[in-house]
């Protein structure tokens, strides 16, 4: 007869032990993001004390080197990032949801096989080639056909900032596509209707929430971007006007300038405060992206 | 087994000849040869894995979902091979509805559920699409019951409900041949009755062919029933016959709970 009584205290120390190590590990991503966020706020306090919310939050003037009267306003950096991002989902979001469509619902098996890992690539490309492309390739091609002295960008941001989003829609749009119950399908096709139309009035509105985080996941990405957009863009400080006009978005103006900024002055302390205004986009985006997810996974189970 | 006799008293609908069917290399349907008779109640009966679900899924082609599968034979509706290169498929799967294990409506209202299989490709005015539910709804005997709810996301009726919605969007595409794959087996005993009592009726304008686990369901609602053994065609006769006087003691053991 074997007794089922536990044996001694080890295996029990062990256990929590374990427990603890991955409670602890679980609590770190939590403490760093927790810690970032304090950082950001603590160091961009003085910059509005010195500046003003007035000023930082309306002025479109960034002129922290001027002699006469320095000027904090982050509005034309922004807009030149809400524009660029924009541009590059109104690229790449169709596009990706048509990609996800087709893999997901249309592609056989072997093509599906052959053409997601090539996609998931597209992600690994390092943001300064893809940038290195924007400067030698895209930027002249686009003067070309536009007759414009060069091709430094809103226009080129936006068409690389959306092959960088492309992977990140495509793959959480067919993940959702794929999460759609095959009886929804099945019963539109035994209906009489033809794979298109399943996609569209059936399967599409079923994963409706979750294409929707894709797009959010990808402007996510969008918006964070630097060395591409940076490369890319000829970042004028000027406030954007147009697509075809050089600009420079909040992450690429505090990639040029803090590297040469003396340390605690208001100025440095603005660029933390356009680091905070980065975090909170990117956070709210990526959090809302996560709750709509996570509705739809409850609502198709 | 007097398949001619039947067939001289019953118009045949749907003409099996020579029927194999594969998943990959596995054959799952072999040589089924079945002449299903017009508005009569065809029951398929026999263990699980025995390829019912497999077959009737043939009629209507649904078995082209899955990549591997591959048909040999003849299926004849109404005298055309279904299963020849000059086949709309659309037109096939609206002639030949077919309603599934689980009930499986669409997120979306009652109303467009049943409206779905009209709306696609076609624009169709509002009074008609109201007059093609309600009387689809009616048919599935489920009208006074939500008649009043129609704007309501059908996902939030009960199983019975959902199962008998699925019969009305069928019925509101006005197929000739409607399939029922084991259509109770994810409700409760008293919505079973009621599907059961539609599927009675509704031979008198349609031809039925119901895959069942259950034999006193085959026993209960159909008029014939085929009985396939490991993907055979083991006997085919009028219900009554085969409960009571089976010709093939494969059928008999297997009726009366032998094997199963």
């Amino acid at each position: 007869m074997r007794s089922v009584k536990k044996k001694g205290v080890f295996g029990d120390l062990r256990e929590s032990f374990i427990h603890r190590l991955f409670q602890a590990s679980g609590m770190l991503a939590i403490l760093i993001l927790a810690g970032i966020l304090a950082l950001l706020i603590y160091t961009s306090v003085p910059a509005f004390k010195e500046i003003g919310f007035k000023e930082f939050l309306t002025s479109t003037r960034w002129d922290p080197t001027s002699p006469e009267k320095p000027e904090y306003g982050f509005l034309s950096m922004l807009a030149s990032t809400v524009m660029i991002t924009m541009g590059a989902m109104l690229l790449a979001f169709p596009l990706g949801v048509a990609v996800a469509s087709y893999l997901s619902d249309v592609a056989s098996p072997r093509v599906r096989e052959i053409v997601k890992p090539i996609v998931e690539l597209l992600a690994a490309i390092p943001s300064v080639v893809v940038g290195f492309i924007g400067l030698t390739l895209v930027g002249p091609f686009l003067a070309r056909i536009f007759n414009l002295s060069n091709g430094l960008n809103a226009l080129n941001g936006s068409l690389l900032l959306a092959i960088m989003a492309l992977p990140t829609i495509i793959s959480i749009s067919e993940d959702s596509l794929n999460a759609v119950p095959a009886a929804y399908s099945e019963a539109s096709l035994a209906l009489g209707a033809n794979v298109w139309q399943t996609l569209i009035k059936i399967k599409i509105p079923a994963a409706a929430s979750g294409i929707i985080a894709s797009l959010m996941l990808g402007m996510g990405r969008a918006i964070g971007e630097t060395m591409t957009v940076l490369m890319a863009t000829g970042n004028a400080r000027a406030f954007p006007h147009g697509f075809l006009q050089s600009v420079r978005t909040l992450t690429a103006n505090i990639a040029i300038e803090l590297g040469e900024v003396p340390f605690f002055s208001t100025h440095y302390y603005a660029l933390f405060a356009l680091g905070l205004v980065l975090f909170l986009i990117t956070f709210f985006i990526n959090l809302s992206a996560d709750v709509i997810l996570e509705k739809q996974k409850r609502k198709l189970q | 087994m007097d398949k001619t006799d039947i067939n001289t008293v019953y118009k045949p609908k749907i003409v099996v000849k020579d029927l194999n069917l594969y998943y990959g290399q596995k054959q799952v349907l072999k040589r089924i040869n079945l002449a299903i008779p017009e508005n009569q109640v065809t029951a398929i009966i026999g263990p699980s894995g025995c390829g019912k679900s497999t077959f009737i899924r043939a009629l209507n082609r649904m078995n082209d979902l899955i990549p591997e599968a591959r048909v040999e034979g003849k299926i004849l509706i109404d005298d055309e091979n279904i299963y020849d290169p000059d086949i709309d498929l659309v037109a096939l799967r609206k002639k030949v509805g077919m309603v599934f294990q689980k009930p499986n409506p669409f997120p979306k209202s009652i109303f467009d559920n049943v409206a779905y299989g009209l709306t696609i490709g076609h624009h169709r005015p509002k009074a008609e699409l109201d007059k093609v539910v309600e009387k689809s709804l009616r048919q599935a005997a489920l009208w006074e019951e939500i008649k009043d709810r129609l704007e309501q996301n059908a996902l939030k009726l009960s199983g019975g409900q959902q199962q008998r919605l699925c019969i009305a969007r069928t019925l509101a595409v006005e197929p000739e041949i409607i399939l029922f794959d084991e259509p109770c087996s994810a409700i409760d005993p008293i919505a079973t009755s009621k599907v059961e009592e539609l599927i009675r009726q509704l031979k008198k304008n349609y031809t039925v062919v119901i895959v069942t686990h259950n034999m006193q369901q085959a026993a209960r609602v159909s008029d014939f029933t085929a009985f396939l053994w490991l993907g055979e065609l083991i006997e085919f006769d009028r219900t009554d016959k085969i409960f009571t006087n089976p010709a093939n003691k494969l059928t008999e053991d297997y009726i009366t709970g032998r094997f199963g």
